[in-house]
Protein backbone atom coordinates (compact mmCIF):
# COMPACT_ATOMS: atom_id res chain seq x y z
CA UNK A 1 0.00 0.00 0.00
CA UNK A 2 1.48 3.40 -0.75
CA UNK A 3 0.83 6.13 0.92
CA UNK A 4 -2.25 7.83 -0.59
CA UNK A 5 -3.83 5.13 -0.71
CA UNK A 6 -2.89 4.62 3.29
CA UNK A 7 -4.15 8.01 3.62
CA UNK A 8 -7.61 7.16 1.51
CA UNK A 9 -8.66 3.97 3.94
CA UNK A 10 -7.80 5.99 7.43
CA UNK A 11 -9.94 8.41 5.59
CA UNK A 12 -12.51 6.00 4.42
CA UNK A 13 -12.61 4.72 8.03
CA UNK A 14 -12.71 7.68 9.89
CA UNK A 15 -15.73 8.41 7.28
CA UNK A 16 -17.51 5.48 8.29
CA UNK A 17 -16.64 5.80 12.07
CA UNK A 18 -18.33 9.63 12.21
CA UNK A 19 -21.30 8.95 10.25
CA UNK A 20 -22.75 6.10 12.57
CA UNK A 21 -23.21 8.37 15.10
CA UNK A 22 -24.07 11.21 13.30
CA UNK A 23 -27.08 9.59 11.22
CA UNK A 24 -28.57 8.32 15.16
CA UNK A 25 -27.90 12.24 16.05
CA UNK A 26 -29.97 13.24 13.14
CA UNK A 27 -32.71 11.03 14.17
CA UNK A 28 -32.38 12.13 17.51
CA UNK A 29 -32.84 15.80 16.65
CA UNK A 30 -35.82 15.21 14.15
CA UNK A 31 -37.51 12.99 17.27
CA UNK A 32 -36.77 15.83 19.55
CA UNK A 33 -38.47 18.73 17.39
CA UNK A 34 -41.16 16.90 17.10
CA UNK A 35 -41.60 15.97 20.74
CA UNK A 36 -41.48 20.34 21.00
CA UNK A 37 -43.89 20.50 18.85
CA UNK A 38 -46.33 17.91 20.34
CA UNK A 39 -45.87 19.14 23.57
CA UNK A 40 -46.24 22.57 22.74
CA UNK A 41 -50.24 20.78 20.82
CA UNK A 42 -50.87 18.92 23.92
CA UNK A 43 -49.42 19.74 27.60
CA UNK A 44 -50.17 16.63 28.71
CA UNK A 45 -47.79 14.67 25.85
CA UNK A 46 -45.68 12.35 27.64
CA UNK A 47 -43.37 10.94 24.52
CA UNK A 48 -43.78 9.07 21.88
CA UNK A 49 -44.92 5.45 22.00
CA UNK A 50 -43.27 2.81 19.35
CA UNK A 51 -46.50 0.77 20.62
CA UNK A 52 -49.10 3.39 19.20
CA UNK A 53 -46.88 4.10 15.97
CA UNK A 54 -47.14 0.09 15.05
CA UNK A 55 -51.19 1.06 15.45
CA UNK A 56 -50.83 3.84 13.63
CA UNK A 57 -49.46 2.11 10.79
CA UNK A 58 -52.17 -0.87 10.32
CA UNK A 59 -54.78 1.43 11.06
CA UNK A 60 -57.32 2.20 7.99
CA UNK A 61 -58.47 6.06 7.59
CA UNK A 62 -61.17 7.36 6.07
CA UNK A 63 -60.31 10.86 4.81
CA UNK A 64 -57.08 10.45 2.40
CA UNK A 65 -57.89 8.76 -0.82
CA UNK A 66 -59.77 5.05 -1.59
CA UNK A 67 -57.21 2.98 -2.80
CA UNK A 68 -54.40 4.60 0.23
CA UNK A 69 -56.48 4.25 3.66
CA UNK A 70 -53.31 2.73 5.62
CA UNK A 71 -49.68 3.12 5.11
CA UNK A 72 -49.91 -0.23 4.77
CA UNK A 73 -50.99 -0.01 1.76
CA UNK A 74 -47.87 0.94 0.31
CA UNK A 75 -45.17 -0.25 3.01
CA UNK A 76 -45.13 -3.92 4.35
CA UNK A 77 -47.06 -4.67 7.18
CA UNK A 78 -44.34 -6.14 8.70
CA UNK A 79 -41.56 -2.77 8.20
CA UNK A 80 -38.54 -5.07 7.89
CA UNK A 81 -40.16 -6.47 4.50
CA UNK A 82 -40.11 -4.29 1.16
CA UNK A 83 -43.24 -2.22 -0.01
CA UNK A 84 -44.65 -1.03 -3.22
CA UNK A 85 -46.63 1.64 -4.54
CA UNK A 86 -49.71 1.22 -6.45
CA UNK A 87 -47.60 2.00 -9.41
CA UNK A 88 -46.01 -0.52 -8.92
CA UNK A 89 -42.69 0.68 -7.21
CA UNK A 90 -40.98 -1.46 -4.86
CA UNK A 91 -40.25 0.54 -1.78
CA UNK A 92 -36.83 -0.49 0.72
CA UNK A 93 -38.22 -1.67 4.22
CA UNK A 94 -38.92 0.93 6.46
CA UNK A 95 -37.06 -0.28 9.50
CA UNK A 96 -33.90 0.98 10.71
CA UNK A 97 -32.63 -2.60 11.14
CA UNK A 98 -33.19 -3.46 7.29
CA UNK A 99 -32.96 0.18 6.38
CA UNK A 100 -29.83 2.27 8.39
CA UNK A 101 -30.20 4.75 6.00
CA UNK A 102 -33.54 5.88 6.98
CA UNK A 103 -34.17 9.18 8.86
CA UNK A 104 -31.50 10.85 9.02
CA UNK A 105 -32.25 13.61 6.07
CA UNK A 106 -34.93 15.58 8.08
CA UNK A 107 -36.04 17.29 4.29
CA UNK A 108 -36.82 14.03 2.75
CA UNK A 109 -38.71 12.60 5.90
CA UNK A 110 -40.74 15.54 6.28
CA UNK A 111 -41.60 15.68 2.79
CA UNK A 112 -42.74 11.86 2.99
CA UNK A 113 -45.01 12.68 5.37
CA UNK A 114 -46.39 15.56 4.06
CA UNK A 115 -47.41 13.43 1.15
CA UNK A 116 -47.86 10.12 2.88
CA UNK A 117 -50.08 11.59 5.34
CA UNK A 118 -52.35 13.98 2.70
CA UNK A 119 -52.90 10.26 0.70
CA UNK A 120 -53.86 8.44 3.91
CA UNK A 121 -55.84 10.47 6.39
CA UNK A 122 -56.63 13.55 3.83
CA UNK A 123 -54.23 16.01 6.45
CA UNK A 124 -50.99 16.58 7.49
CA UNK A 125 -49.67 13.91 10.34
CA UNK A 126 -49.37 15.55 14.10
CA UNK A 127 -46.36 15.77 15.74
CA UNK A 128 -47.27 13.49 18.10
CA UNK A 129 -48.55 10.92 14.96
CA UNK A 130 -44.96 11.41 13.09
CA UNK A 131 -42.99 10.48 16.74
CA UNK A 132 -44.74 7.93 17.43
CA UNK A 133 -44.54 6.23 13.71
CA UNK A 134 -40.95 6.69 13.92
CA UNK A 135 -40.21 5.17 17.06
CA UNK A 136 -42.01 2.30 15.53
CA UNK A 137 -39.45 2.18 13.06
CA UNK A 138 -36.33 3.05 15.28
CA UNK A 139 -37.88 -0.09 17.37
CA UNK A 140 -37.95 -2.42 14.49
CA UNK B 1 9.92 8.29 -24.04
CA UNK B 2 7.68 7.54 -27.42
CA UNK B 3 4.35 7.54 -27.32
CA UNK B 4 2.78 4.78 -29.55
CA UNK B 5 0.24 6.96 -31.23
CA UNK B 6 -0.54 4.58 -33.93
CA UNK B 7 -1.91 1.76 -31.87
CA UNK B 8 -3.50 4.46 -29.53
CA UNK B 9 -5.35 6.18 -32.55
CA UNK B 10 -6.38 2.90 -33.71
CA UNK B 11 -7.83 1.74 -30.34
CA UNK B 12 -9.54 5.17 -30.34
CA UNK B 13 -10.91 4.40 -33.75
CA UNK B 14 -11.88 1.01 -32.66
CA UNK B 15 -13.57 2.14 -29.65
CA UNK B 16 -15.38 4.69 -31.72
CA UNK B 17 -16.85 2.44 -34.37
CA UNK B 18 -18.23 -0.13 -31.98
CA UNK B 19 -20.10 2.62 -30.01
CA UNK B 20 -21.60 3.64 -33.32
CA UNK B 21 -22.01 -0.08 -33.81
CA UNK B 22 -24.03 -0.37 -30.61
CA UNK B 23 -25.72 2.91 -30.69
CA UNK B 24 -27.37 2.09 -34.35
CA UNK B 25 -28.56 -1.57 -32.96
CA UNK B 26 -30.33 0.13 -30.27
CA UNK B 27 -31.88 2.48 -32.25
CA UNK B 28 -32.69 0.36 -35.18
CA UNK B 29 -35.91 -1.34 -32.73
CA UNK B 30 -38.54 0.85 -31.43
CA UNK B 31 -37.54 -0.91 -27.57
CA UNK B 32 -34.47 0.81 -25.86
CA UNK B 33 -34.95 4.34 -24.06
CA UNK B 34 -32.20 5.47 -22.46
CA UNK B 35 -33.04 5.12 -18.41
CA UNK B 36 -32.76 8.74 -16.81
CA UNK B 37 -29.29 9.15 -15.65
CA UNK B 38 -29.28 12.21 -13.35
CA UNK B 39 -29.48 10.76 -9.36
CA UNK B 40 -31.55 13.90 -8.71
CA UNK B 41 -34.36 12.93 -10.88
CA UNK B 42 -34.47 9.53 -10.00
CA UNK B 43 -34.54 9.94 -6.54
CA UNK B 44 -37.46 12.85 -7.27
CA UNK B 45 -39.01 10.80 -10.41
CA UNK B 46 -38.57 7.28 -9.22
CA UNK B 47 -39.74 6.66 -5.87
CA UNK B 48 -43.65 6.59 -7.02
CA UNK B 49 -43.16 5.25 -10.17
CA UNK B 50 -40.25 3.85 -12.62
CA UNK B 51 -38.20 6.75 -13.42
CA UNK B 52 -40.19 7.41 -17.19
CA UNK B 53 -37.41 7.98 -20.09
CA UNK B 54 -37.09 11.44 -20.83
CA UNK B 55 -37.18 10.79 -24.14
CA UNK B 56 -40.86 8.96 -23.97
CA UNK B 57 -42.60 12.45 -23.94
CA UNK B 58 -41.50 15.36 -25.85
CA UNK B 59 -40.10 18.05 -24.30
CA UNK B 60 -43.17 20.44 -24.23
CA UNK B 61 -44.92 18.10 -21.67
CA UNK B 62 -42.19 17.61 -19.62
CA UNK B 63 -42.24 21.47 -19.33
CA UNK B 64 -45.89 21.56 -18.48
CA UNK B 65 -45.67 18.65 -15.99
CA UNK B 66 -43.11 20.50 -14.06
CA UNK B 67 -45.00 23.36 -14.11
CA UNK B 68 -47.74 21.48 -11.50
CA UNK B 69 -46.09 18.98 -9.50
CA UNK B 70 -48.00 19.89 -6.94
CA UNK B 71 -50.94 18.06 -8.87
CA UNK B 72 -49.52 15.32 -10.11
CA UNK B 73 -51.90 12.82 -11.24
CA UNK B 74 -53.83 13.47 -7.81
CA UNK B 75 -50.49 13.47 -5.93
CA UNK B 76 -48.29 16.15 -4.70
CA UNK B 77 -44.59 15.70 -5.92
CA UNK B 78 -43.83 19.08 -5.07
CA UNK B 79 -40.20 19.63 -4.59
CA UNK B 80 -38.38 22.81 -4.48
CA UNK B 81 -37.51 25.25 -6.67
CA UNK B 82 -33.89 24.85 -7.64
CA UNK B 83 -34.79 21.17 -7.67
CA UNK B 84 -37.98 21.70 -9.91
CA UNK B 85 -35.56 23.15 -12.40
CA UNK B 86 -32.89 20.87 -12.24
CA UNK B 87 -35.57 18.11 -12.98
CA UNK B 88 -37.02 20.10 -15.64
CA UNK B 89 -33.62 21.13 -17.48
CA UNK B 90 -32.59 17.18 -17.57
CA UNK B 91 -35.92 16.06 -19.00
CA UNK B 92 -35.94 18.86 -21.30
CA UNK B 93 -32.61 18.12 -22.90
CA UNK B 94 -32.87 14.66 -23.20
CA UNK B 95 -36.58 14.39 -24.40
CA UNK B 96 -38.20 12.58 -27.60
CA UNK B 97 -37.98 15.83 -29.56
CA UNK B 98 -34.35 16.86 -28.25
CA UNK B 99 -31.56 15.02 -27.33
CA UNK B 100 -33.93 11.82 -27.22
CA UNK B 101 -35.10 12.12 -30.58
CA UNK B 102 -33.04 8.97 -32.00
CA UNK B 103 -35.06 6.92 -29.45
CA UNK B 104 -38.11 8.53 -28.87
CA UNK B 105 -39.22 9.52 -32.33
CA UNK B 106 -41.61 6.76 -33.09
CA UNK B 107 -43.40 7.46 -29.91
CA UNK B 108 -44.77 10.80 -30.90
CA UNK B 109 -46.03 10.31 -34.36
CA UNK B 110 -49.63 10.99 -34.56
CA UNK B 111 -49.15 13.52 -31.49
CA UNK B 112 -50.22 17.21 -32.66
CA UNK B 113 -47.40 19.70 -32.27
CA UNK B 114 -49.87 21.61 -30.39
CA UNK B 115 -50.59 19.05 -28.05
CA UNK B 116 -48.50 18.52 -24.91
CA UNK B 117 -49.86 14.84 -23.83
CA UNK B 118 -48.93 14.15 -20.03
CA UNK B 119 -49.14 10.68 -20.28
CA UNK B 120 -47.29 8.45 -22.31
CA UNK B 121 -50.01 5.73 -21.82
CA UNK B 122 -51.90 7.46 -23.84
CA UNK B 123 -49.86 8.47 -26.62
CA UNK B 124 -51.28 6.49 -29.97
CA UNK B 125 -48.34 5.05 -30.77
CA UNK B 126 -47.82 3.35 -27.48
CA UNK B 127 -51.78 2.51 -27.01
CA UNK B 128 -51.34 1.15 -30.30
CA UNK B 129 -48.07 -1.28 -29.75
CA UNK B 130 -50.10 -2.37 -26.60
CA UNK B 131 -53.42 -2.98 -28.41
CA UNK B 132 -53.00 -7.22 -28.44
CA UNK B 133 -52.27 -6.99 -24.81
CA UNK B 134 -55.06 -9.39 -22.73
CA UNK B 135 -57.15 -7.98 -20.26
CA UNK B 136 -55.44 -10.39 -17.59
CA UNK B 137 -52.07 -9.10 -17.52
CA UNK B 138 -53.43 -5.62 -16.96
CA UNK B 139 -55.21 -6.65 -14.26
CA UNK B 140 -52.37 -7.96 -12.84
CA UNK B 141 -49.94 -4.87 -13.62
CA UNK B 142 -52.89 -3.16 -11.62
CA UNK B 143 -51.87 0.55 -13.46
CA UNK B 144 -51.23 0.91 -17.06
CA UNK B 145 -47.80 3.38 -16.23
CA UNK B 146 -46.84 0.22 -14.11
CA UNK B 147 -44.32 -0.83 -17.08
CA UNK B 148 -42.03 -2.35 -14.83
CA UNK B 149 -45.02 -5.17 -13.90
CA UNK B 150 -44.32 -6.21 -17.73
CA UNK B 151 -41.25 -4.75 -18.75
CA UNK B 152 -38.39 -6.59 -16.64
CA UNK B 153 -36.45 -4.43 -18.01
CA UNK B 154 -37.51 -1.39 -18.50
CA UNK B 155 -35.07 0.40 -15.51
CA UNK B 156 -32.42 -0.31 -17.97
CA UNK B 157 -34.36 1.35 -20.95
CA UNK B 158 -35.15 -2.47 -22.25
CA UNK B 159 -38.49 -2.81 -23.35
CA UNK B 160 -37.89 -5.44 -26.10
CA UNK B 161 -40.05 -8.43 -24.07
C1 LIG C 1 -49.11 5.80 -1.85
C2 LIG C 1 -48.04 4.98 -1.28
C3 LIG C 1 -47.60 5.30 0.15
C4 LIG C 1 -48.38 5.33 1.29
C5 LIG C 1 -49.88 5.05 1.41
C6 LIG C 1 -47.48 5.64 2.38
N1 LIG C 1 -46.20 5.81 1.91
FE1 LIG C 1 -44.59 6.43 2.99
N2 LIG C 1 -43.44 6.38 1.31
C7 LIG C 1 -43.88 6.05 0.06
C8 LIG C 1 -42.81 6.21 -0.91
C9 LIG C 1 -42.88 5.95 -2.41
C10 LIG C 1 -41.70 6.67 -0.17
C11 LIG C 1 -40.32 7.05 -0.72
C12 LIG C 1 -39.51 5.88 -1.12
C13 LIG C 1 -38.50 5.46 -0.14
O1 LIG C 1 -38.16 6.26 0.77
O2 LIG C 1 -38.02 4.32 -0.24
C14 LIG C 1 -42.13 6.77 1.22
C15 LIG C 1 -41.32 7.20 2.26
C16 LIG C 1 -41.76 7.47 3.52
C17 LIG C 1 -40.98 8.14 4.54
C18 LIG C 1 -39.55 8.68 4.38
C19 LIG C 1 -38.52 7.61 4.66
C20 LIG C 1 -37.11 8.13 4.70
O3 LIG C 1 -36.23 7.33 4.41
O4 LIG C 1 -36.89 9.30 5.00
C21 LIG C 1 -41.78 8.26 5.65
C22 LIG C 1 -41.41 8.92 6.96
C23 LIG C 1 -43.04 7.62 5.32
N3 LIG C 1 -43.01 7.16 4.03
C24 LIG C 1 -44.11 7.52 6.20
C25 LIG C 1 -45.37 7.04 5.87
C26 LIG C 1 -46.49 7.00 6.79
C27 LIG C 1 -46.46 7.45 8.23
C28 LIG C 1 -47.56 6.51 6.09
C29 LIG C 1 -49.00 6.33 6.58
C30 LIG C 1 -49.61 7.51 7.16
C31 LIG C 1 -47.10 6.25 4.72
N4 LIG C 1 -45.77 6.57 4.65
C32 LIG C 1 -47.91 5.78 3.70
C33 LIG C 1 -45.14 5.64 -0.29
C34 LIG C 1 -46.24 5.59 0.56
C1 LIG D 1 -45.65 11.18 -4.80
C2 LIG D 1 -45.62 10.22 -5.88
C3 LIG D 1 -45.10 10.68 -7.22
C4 LIG D 1 -43.93 11.34 -7.51
C5 LIG D 1 -42.89 11.84 -6.52
C6 LIG D 1 -43.88 11.47 -8.95
N1 LIG D 1 -44.96 10.88 -9.52
FE1 LIG D 1 -45.34 10.71 -11.51
N2 LIG D 1 -47.08 9.77 -11.10
C7 LIG D 1 -47.58 9.49 -9.85
C8 LIG D 1 -48.84 8.84 -9.96
C9 LIG D 1 -49.71 8.37 -8.81
C10 LIG D 1 -49.11 8.72 -11.35
C11 LIG D 1 -50.31 8.03 -12.01
C12 LIG D 1 -49.96 6.57 -12.10
C13 LIG D 1 -51.05 5.69 -12.64
O1 LIG D 1 -51.78 6.09 -13.54
O2 LIG D 1 -51.11 4.53 -12.19
C14 LIG D 1 -47.98 9.30 -12.04
C15 LIG D 1 -47.84 9.35 -13.42
C16 LIG D 1 -46.76 9.89 -14.09
C17 LIG D 1 -46.62 9.90 -15.54
C18 LIG D 1 -47.61 9.33 -16.55
C19 LIG D 1 -47.51 7.82 -16.64
C20 LIG D 1 -48.38 7.31 -17.77
O3 LIG D 1 -49.51 6.88 -17.51
O4 LIG D 1 -47.90 7.36 -18.93
C21 LIG D 1 -45.43 10.52 -15.81
C22 LIG D 1 -44.84 10.75 -17.19
C23 LIG D 1 -44.85 10.90 -14.54
N3 LIG D 1 -45.68 10.49 -13.52
C24 LIG D 1 -43.66 11.58 -14.41
C25 LIG D 1 -43.14 12.00 -13.18
C26 LIG D 1 -41.98 12.85 -13.06
C27 LIG D 1 -41.20 13.45 -14.21
C28 LIG D 1 -41.76 13.01 -11.72
C29 LIG D 1 -40.67 13.83 -11.05
C30 LIG D 1 -40.78 15.24 -11.20
C31 LIG D 1 -42.78 12.24 -11.02
N4 LIG D 1 -43.59 11.66 -11.94
C32 LIG D 1 -42.86 12.12 -9.62
C33 LIG D 1 -46.96 9.75 -8.65
C34 LIG D 1 -45.74 10.40 -8.50
C1 LIG E 1 -49.67 -5.39 -18.93
C2 LIG E 1 -48.35 -5.47 -19.51
C3 LIG E 1 -47.66 -4.20 -20.00
C4 LIG E 1 -47.52 -3.01 -19.34
C5 LIG E 1 -48.04 -2.63 -17.97
C6 LIG E 1 -46.74 -2.17 -20.20
N1 LIG E 1 -46.41 -2.83 -21.36
FE1 LIG E 1 -45.30 -2.12 -22.90
N2 LIG E 1 -45.65 -3.82 -23.96
C7 LIG E 1 -46.31 -4.92 -23.49
C8 LIG E 1 -46.36 -5.91 -24.52
C9 LIG E 1 -46.97 -7.30 -24.40
C10 LIG E 1 -45.73 -5.35 -25.66
C11 LIG E 1 -45.51 -5.96 -27.02
C12 LIG E 1 -44.24 -6.73 -26.97
C13 LIG E 1 -43.54 -6.77 -28.27
O1 LIG E 1 -44.14 -6.54 -29.30
O2 LIG E 1 -42.34 -7.03 -28.22
C14 LIG E 1 -45.27 -4.03 -25.27
C15 LIG E 1 -44.56 -3.17 -26.08
C16 LIG E 1 -44.01 -1.97 -25.68
C17 LIG E 1 -43.14 -1.14 -26.47
C18 LIG E 1 -42.69 -1.43 -27.88
C19 LIG E 1 -41.49 -2.33 -27.83
C20 LIG E 1 -40.97 -2.71 -29.19
O3 LIG E 1 -40.07 -3.53 -29.22
O4 LIG E 1 -41.47 -2.21 -30.18
C21 LIG E 1 -42.78 -0.08 -25.69
C22 LIG E 1 -41.85 1.06 -26.07
C23 LIG E 1 -43.45 -0.23 -24.42
N3 LIG E 1 -44.18 -1.39 -24.43
C24 LIG E 1 -43.35 0.67 -23.37
C25 LIG E 1 -44.09 0.59 -22.21
C26 LIG E 1 -44.08 1.60 -21.18
C27 LIG E 1 -43.26 2.87 -21.21
C28 LIG E 1 -44.92 1.17 -20.20
C29 LIG E 1 -45.30 1.90 -18.91
C30 LIG E 1 -45.69 3.28 -19.04
C31 LIG E 1 -45.46 -0.12 -20.62
N4 LIG E 1 -44.93 -0.43 -21.84
C32 LIG E 1 -46.35 -0.88 -19.88
C33 LIG E 1 -46.85 -5.09 -22.24
C34 LIG E 1 -46.97 -4.09 -21.28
Amino acid sequence: MNSSQATLLTLAIALSLAARPASAAARDELLADYAVTAKKNNPAFAGFSAARGGVFHRKSFAGGKPDTPACTSCHADDPRAAGRTPAGKAIDAVAVSVSPTRYVDPAKVEKWFRRNCQDVLGRECSAQEKGDWLSYMLSR
Amino acid sequence: MTIPYRPIAFGLFALAFAALLFERAQAGGSHFFPPVSDPVVREECGSCHLAYAPSMLPARSWQRMAGDLKNHFGDDASVDTATTARITDYLVANAADTGGRRHGGKLLRGVPAADAPLRITELPRWVKEHREVPARDWKEARSKANCLACHRGAERGDYDD
